[in-house]
């Protein structure tokens, strides 16, 4: 195989900062979900952004073009691992606020909707950790299966099977405990 | 509640909205992770030893000495700078000052660059 030409640091580093205002908030959503607060969630998007810079020529020859947005999130989440081993904690239960503040809600549907959405919450936070993850994946970044599959190291097969898993679990849990308050 | 899936995954999504990130995080991450690199191999090409004999000049080629090797070590220096306004106050000179400074450093570089 021939080698490559290095890739220049300019080059590098327009690359990385691309790489960076076009994922910010995805890496900033995740970490949130994950550690349930934006202290901690500044300081895993900090740490994710510098470990990703630090390897960041290497995963650009290693992926063929492929978009880098899962190689990222596997950072943040290998960081998220990390963070509560070395802390001896899990996520807070505080992440309710998040989607409640930035989803607009009027009149009568305001009082339903926010307990609907606490539920859920709630029950997001009560997961299996895997299942937890690939549902922040999927709905607060929007990947894909493809994406997801390789952001977890799974195949596409068992990332379609652990999201369908974790979105009927999910529901069940919510429809036992539709208002919210995590008893029971 | 009795939601079918559709509405279930769409309630989800709802729920989980993306987070924006506070603004100083993206304006403090974003221009230290950009010039990162350059500032340090700019700092270390322009160190002269005659600008040494001044005790606050040490400061900025000694966080270049550290971090000079590779990419990814933004966050050290801003980090470091960030607490140079509470070093200065607990100093007692510019010499203790710029001790401070360095061990400041060399303890970020540790913790941010453990293989390094």
């Amino acid at each position: 195989m021939a080698d490559e030409p290095p890739i220049s640091k300019a080059e590098l580093d327009a690359r990385f900062s691309e790489l960076y205002r076009r994922h910010l908030r995805d890496v900033y959503s995740y970490s949130y979900y994950r550690v349930g607060n934006h202290h901690d969630a500044e300081d895993l998007t900090e740490q994710t952004f510098l470990q990703a810079y630090r390897h960041f020529e290497r995963a650009l020859r290693e992926s063929n073009g492929r978009p880098l947005r899962p190689w990222l999130i596997r950072i943040a989440h290998n960081l998220a691992a990390n963070f509560y081993r070395d802390r001896s904690r899990k996520p807070e239960s505080t992440i309710e606020d998040a989607g409640m503040i930035s989803s607009p809600h009027t009149t009568e549907a305001l009082v339903e909707g926010r307990e609907q959405l606490k539920s859920i919450l709630e029950g997001v936070s009560h997961l299996p950790d895997d299942r937890r993850t690939a549902l922040i994946m999927r709905f607060a970044l929007g990947m894909d299966n493809r994406e997801i599959a390789r952001a977890l190291g799974r195949t596409d097969g068992a990332t379609k099977v652990l999201l369908h898993r974790a979105i009927r679990q999910l529901e069940g849990m919510v429809s036992e405990n539709p208002d919210g308050t995590g008893e029971g | 509640m009795s939601a079918g899936a559709p509405d279930f995954e769409s309630l989800l999504r709802e729920a989980l909205s993306p987070v924006e990130p506070p603004a100083d995080l993206a304006a403090r991450t974003e221009s230290a992770l950009v010039n990162l690199t350059e500032l340090a191999q700019e700092e270390l090409e322009s160190w002269e030893l005659s600008t040494m004999r001044d005790p606050r000049n040490w400061v900025r080629p000694a966080a270049a000495v550290v971090i000079g090797a590779g990419a990814g070590t933004a966050l050290v220096v801003l980090r470091v700078r960030l607490r140079h306004r509470a070093r200065k106050q607990q100093s007692s000179g510019l010499l203790d000052l710029a001790e401070r400074t360095i061990s400041d450093i060399a303890e970020e570089a540790r913790r941010l660059l453990p293989d390094r």
